[in-house]
């Protein structure tokens, strides 16, 4: 499995810049997820590496080997296409087998890992099937499964998941997540999807108008986003941002707002010293936010609408002028209209630069 | 049923009622009338009346008529080599410019142009470009210092010259059906072939040409109605000469009704063609229903599964 290594890679399209500079480096056997917003450069960076768009700049390398004069199937990969990209002529099996066929594989060695392959993702009996004939949540199988016959070192994924239905699109991510552990090879995600890349990623790229915003394990993305970008980007329900200006008392650091005041504590406190008297926005996720008053300085939410999920709902409430929602344990179902009082756990606080949207 | 609700329900039927009025004057009439015509033995000087019944008499003779066997031999030579030529242009260019290319709009209008041109004025330009003198083949020819060569008077070299001629005016009549199929094609399956390794030769001869298959088969059934109908370019540069080496069907059966006045027997050589041009017409919807529905079979089959 080669390490990829990207190297100040562009990207234009005449003069219209989709990609700026881009460095990032991918690890030997890791699943990589390029996450971020539509038209933020992850498609096409995926392209680029498949080699069916060309780079404008820079360079790519696969174990310090430049590919970018390779073509795709010198490269080494196989690929997953939002669309499936199937063969319609051509029936399940051929689809799947047509690489090897091209390589001119014995074909007893092809009927083994078609066989193989269609056995584990459960369509052994559709392989005689045109793709015209199949479902979608089978096409997307068939999909994987054309790529998987391949056995190549890279495997490239374009939102493979976002044509299926909700239902589907769980089970495949499941399926995907399994697969992952299994297999050992490169794997490069592109996915809108928050969700796909937190339970899929061994590493995450957030990426927004071409430039990578942050990289790491999900849960530093959760837990240690760099900017106001990436802490909205991550998380379900999303991040509330508030603004607020802070000002020193004796008791610690305060910060207020339309309809809160805040007194804070903690390494947050002390970062934000300095910010005195200026505006920063705070960021508080919706599951910050607790029942029992005693945990930390409380906020009067009035409550406007309750999304019931079950065990757990999400609250849509107001705070002043501004929307803030709240995960709330269902036992005890509010009512709408009434006014409730949150603690917040001010030790999972953030607060960002109101300008750069970085966080401090 | 009240009278108003009878009245309701013969509304469409009046309202097709003059365009079915239309169709039997102008299509069932003539046709009928040609079907009829054939069993006679009947010359323009008569009226239709006075011609003598001969029953399948002129079918039975066209059988072994050996000028008629002949044309019809050249029609089917003729409509098989024109055909095949332009399917391999007409793909071959579609497959060469399927590209974004400056220019291309313009380049795409004057490549049809020949198809725009009336097939008289086709005939016409290209006998004064065959012609043994001052035509500019053999000028040219004579400018490089080779023999000129008898375009429209030797028998094979007539045949070689209608045929260039057709293949001028219909390739692109191919191509842009092939140019527009192309365009249609997945784009995202060309690029899974690509990942796939397939050479640029292999994703036409694996995926574009089988994804083209239904548009260049009805190309094909279109072409060969109308090459099995070439009248007026041959008539033209040729007049069917020289002896019978470019005389085709739809020739044969003017001059039949023309020159040897033999209503009848033309008519009965225009039923033969017109039986022929039968079997192409229902090859062509029977495979269009085919096609129909096996695709309605097979959403039918996914919508199941689903």
């Amino acid at each position: 499995m080669p390490k990829i290594r990207f190297e100040q890679i562009e990207k234009y399209y005449g003069s219209v810049r989709v990609l700026p500079p881009l460095d990032l480096e991918l690890d030997d056997g890791e699943f990589t997820v390029l996450v971020g917003p539509s038209g933020c450069g992850k498609s096409t960076t995926l392209r680029i590496v498949a080699g069916l768009e060309e780079l404008s700049g820079g360079e790519i390398y696969f174990d310090d080997k430049p590919i970018s004069g390779l073509e795709s199937k010198e490269r080494d990969l196989a690929m997953v296409f939002q669309d499936y990209a199937l063969y319609p002529h051509m029936n399940i099996a051929k689809n799947m087998s047509f690489a090897l066929r091209l390589n001119r594989t014995p074909k007893a060695e092809i009927d083994e890992k078609v066989n193989r392959v269609a056995e584990m993702l459960n369509i052994g009996q559709l392989l005689d099937r045109k793709p015209a004939e199949l479902s979608g949540g089978q096409r997307q199988r068939v999909a994987m499964g054309r790529a998987l016959v391949r056995d190549a070192s890279t495997f490239l994924f374009d939102e493979p998941l976002s044509n299926l239905d909700a239902k589907l699109r769980g089970k495949m991510r499941t399926e995907l997540a399994e697969m992952r552990d299994n297999l050992d090879k490169n794997m490069i995600y592109v996915t809108h999807d928050q969700i796909e890349a937190m339970t899929l990623g061994d590493r995450i790229v957030v990426m927004s108008e071409g430039i990578i915003q942050q990289q790491g394990t999900p849960e530093q993305l959760f837990k240690e986003p760099v900017n106001r970008f990436v802490a909205g980007f991550i998380g379900s329900p999303t991040m509330n941002f508030l603004d607020a200006e802070i000002s020193e008392t004796g008791k610690g650091v305060t910060a207020s707002g339309d309809g809160f005041s805040l007194l804070l504590d903690g390494p947050l406190a002390q970062r934000l010293k300095s910010h005195s008297s200026k505006k920063v926005a705070l960021g508080i996720r919706p599951s910050s936010f607790s029942d029992d008053v005693s945990v930390g300085p409380t906020m009067d939410l009035r409550l406007i609408v309750s999304e019931y999920l079950g065990a757990q709902s999400t609250l849509v409430t107001r705070c002043g002028s501004e929307e803030v929602l709240v995960e709330h344990n269902s036992s005890i179902p509010p009512r709408a209209g009434a006014t409730m009082t949150f603690a917040l756990r001010t030790d999972e606080v953030m607060a960002f630069d109101t300008e750069t949207g970085i966080r401090i | 049923m009240t009278a108003a609700s009878r009245i309701n329900r013969m509304t469409p039927y009046l309202f097709l009622a003059p365009a079915a009025l239309v169709l039997v004057i102008a299509l069932l009439y003539p046709i009928g009338f040609m079907i009829y015509a054939s069993f006679l033995d009947w010359r323009p000087s008569q009226y239709i009346s006075e011609a003598e019944w001969v029953g399948l008499r002129n079918y039975i003779n066209l059988a072994s008529d050996e000028a008629f066997l002949e044309s019809f031999g050249v029609t089917l030579r003729f409509a098989a080599i024109v055909v095949t030529l332009e399917m391999a242009l007409g793909v071959g260019l579609a497959l060469l410019l399927d590209r974004k290319l400056r220019g291309m709009a313009a380049l795409r209008t004057i490549f049809i142009l020949p198809m725009m041109i009336a097939p008289i004025v086709v005939g016409l330009m290209w006998r004064y470009m065959y012609h043994p003198t001052v035509g500019i083949f053999n000028r040219t020819l004579k400018d490089w210092g080779f023999d000129p060569i008898p375009w429209l008077s030797d028998g094979s070299w007539s045949f070689v010259a209608v045929v260039i001629a057709d293949v001028w005016q219909w390739t692109p009549f191919i191509f842009i059906l092939s140019l527009a199929a192309l365009q249609s094609l997945p784009q995202s399956a060309l690029e899974a072939a690509q990942i796939d390794g397939a050479s640029g030769w292999q994703k036409i001869i694996y995926i574009k040409l089988p994804l083209m298959m239904p548009v260049l088969i009805v190309a094909v059934l279109l072409r060969l109605i109308d090459a099995f109908k070439v009248l007026e370019v041959i008539l033209v540069m040729t007049n069917g000469g020289p002896g019978l080496s470019t005389e085709i069907l739809s020739l044969r059966i003017f001059r039949t009704a023309q020159e040897f006045q033999e209503l009848g027997y033309a008519a009965a050589m225009s039923n033969y063609l017109l039986i022929m041009l039968m079997l192409l017409t229902i090859a062509m919807f029977a495979y269009n229903s085919l096609t129909e529905r096996r695709s309605a079979r097979l959403r039918a089959a996914a919508q199941e599964d689903a």
